[in-house]
């Protein structure tokens, strides 16, 4: 029993990793997995920024859910939502300037992302605060995950580096830093998450 | 001069699918067919255009002055969520026949990152068409957001066209949805790039 | 599992939920006020010592008209001049910082803002690029990019991004001798 509840608790933060991933299996949040992914590095600091959200705003909703009227449920979670974004922001701009520049419009932009409000709406306003956390850190952590190899395969390409380490001497592929590449990577690892993961 | 130069700028150059991934998730969600992605432009249209003028003016008469700016983010997502409800109301009751067309789009707008997107870029960020960079003044921002949702609608349509055929050809099994739909859209993206330059 | 939904707790909900998060904020900028204002003069001073020879004491802020544009600039005794430059890029606001020495040559630039295009012109950060201006003495080399006649190598793809840093840095280099017979000026009198 006992095993049981450990094994539940445990597989809320795998679970995010692969087979709940946000970004290759549910398809969600998809803005800043193309924008900020330039490079690994920027991607990690994307995923670690939604995390911090994820988490904050899955624990004070499962803690307010229930005295909220169901109607108006939708605009609380928003405000709560934008509430930990704005101190996000206000960190960031104190404390990882130059993260907070790079990033720049998609950091307040976490307030849209249908991952924070999904969680919000499907699992954190009918669970107990304990489990919303890590339900927020699982899902959290497979964002950065995803966000981290696809930033690192646009750099490996587009600049020849890896978090900042020039291998080749030049530049790289340029059209993977931008647009195009971003939707084209992220297409293309689609596929052999599809081929290789997806279906055993 | 100017104003055409910032509707060129906005559609061609940045455009907010293809250059800037604004408004993603709808433009995968909704791209499968011609009419549904004419339907969800429009009402982005609508609601990007009437929701800049309004942030901007709260932002320009009440936040700034208040030294509340700290607020930006949550204030603009509320003002974005109430107009979409008022849009949805009013519509309802003076036209249902657009009400039809654009109404089960509408609450899928709050959550569009390019609504929000436009209304902070406005407000925060100096832009350059052609001459020296600026803040944008309310008109230049009415034009800006109008033509930036156009572009929007362009590169949907385009992109659903696309897809009709797609869905009638032989994709080979992994790549089936999204990923052959995302390389695809790499590829109108890259078209775009051909414009990068002009403005 | 939810309350029920009456007028009556809808707004009073909604509304409590609206102060407690604006209370929240309140507090979160009253926090971070200082530390944001902190961190911005930290990095204004590291770039002062980036792009000047080292110098003792505190670099003095001042500004100057030229040519109808404001500039904003850092003297640091016996180093020379720090000009915040800003000039348009290929999007949006390039704000490069020259550091000029007294010899009137260029020490060193770096970056303070800038949007360039990711893998293009946000290159103009990058060594590769900013190197070559580093002890530019305009009297030998020509200050504008090869394609205008110049000696500048300009990013492969970014000419806009390259001669817009080329014009920050011109631009720079003119407020010095500005301010340089400003103070000349006022010397003798």
């Amino acid at each position: 029993m006992r095993e049981d509840q450990t094994m539940s608790k445990f597989s809320l933060i795998t679970k995010g990793l692969v087979k709940e991933n946000p970004v290759f299996v549910l398809v969600l949040g998809m803005c800043p997995t193309l924008a900020t992914t330039t490079s690994a590095m920027n991607g990690l600091m994307m995923g670690l920024a939604t995390t911090f959200v994820l988490i904050l705003s899955n624990i004070v909703i499962s803690l307010i859910a229930p005295r909220v009227p169901d109607k108006v449920r939708i605009p609380v979670y928003i405000v709560v939502i934008a509430t930990f974004v704005t101190v996000l922001q206000l960190l960031m701009q104190a404390y990882l300037p130059s993260v907070y520049e790079t990033l720049g419009l998609f950091i307040p932009l976490i307030v849209v992302n249908c991952i924070v409000l999904g969680r919000a709406e499907a699992f954190a306003n009918k669970n107990t605060m304990g489990d919303s956390a890590l339900d927020g850190i699982g899902i959290g952590l497979g964002f950065t995950l995803a966000l981290t190899v696809i930033g690192l395969v646009r750099e490996i390409l587009g600049s020849g580096s890896i978090f900042g380490l020039k291998f080749i001497e030049g530049d790289g592929i340029l059209a993977f830093v931008m647009a195009p590449g971003a939707f084209i990577a992220l297409g293309y690892l689609m596929v052999l998450f599809n081929k290789f993961v997806a279906k055993k | 001069m100017e104003y055409i130069l910032i509707i060129i700028s906005a559609i061609f150059v940045n455009n907010i699918l293809l250059s800037q991934f604004l408004g993603i998730c709808p433009f995968l969600g909704v791209s499968n067919k011609l009419n549904t992605a004419v339907g969800m432009s429009g009402a982005v249209c609508f609601v990007i255009t009437l929701a800049t003028v309004v942030t901007y003016l709260i932002n320009q008469y009440v936040l700034v002055p208040f030294g509340l700016t700290f607020l930006q983010t949550i204030s603009f997502i509320l003002v974005i969520a109430a107009l979409v409800q008022m849009v949805e109301i009013v519509l309802k009751k003076i036209s249902p026949s657009l009400y039809q067309a654009l109404g089960i789009f509408l609450p899928l707008i709050t959550t569009n990152c390019a609504v929000l997107g436009v209304a902070i870029n406005v407000v925060s960020k100096e832009f350059s068409f052609g001459g020296e960079a600026h803040m944008l003044n309310l008109g230049e921002a009415t034009v800006y957001a109008l033509a930036t949702a156009l572009g929007y609608g362009l590169a949907m349509c385009l992109f659903a066209g696309i897809r009709e055929h797609l869905s009638m050809n032989d994709v080979p099994k992994p790549f089936k949805g999204l990923p052959i739909a995302l390389i695809t859209a790499g590829i109108m993206a890259m078209a775009f790039l051909g414009f990068s330059g002009i403005v | 599992m939810a309350a029920k939904s009456t007028l009556l707790n809808m707004v009073v909900c909604l509304s409590a939920v609206c102060l407690a998060c604006s209370a929240v904020l309140a507090v979160a900028n009253a926090v971070t006020l200082e530390p944001i204002a902190q961190a911005q003069v930290a990095k204004t001073n590291a770039s002062i010592a980036q792009v000047l020879p080292e110098f003792s004491g505190d670099a003095v802020k001042g500004s100057i008209e030229y040519a109808g544009v404001n500039y904003d600039y850092y003297k640091a005794e016996g180093a020379g001049y720090a000009i915040v430059s800003n000039v348009t890029g290929f999007s949006g606001t390039l704000s490069v910082m020259v550091g000029v020495d007294l010899n009137g040559n260029v020490h060193n630039t770096a970056v303070l803002a800038q949007s360039e295009t990711p893998g293009l012109g946000a290159k103009c950060t990058e060594e590769g690029f900013a190197a070559q201006f580093r002890g530019w003495d305009p009297a030998v080399k020509v200050l504008a990019v090869k394609k205008d006649g110049g000696d500048v190598d300009a990013i492969t793809a970014s000419t806009i991004t390259s001669r817009a840093y080329t014009l920050a840095i011109a631009n720079a280099l003119a407020v010095v001798k500005e301010i340089t017979a400003n103070e000349g000026g006022s010397d003798n009198e």
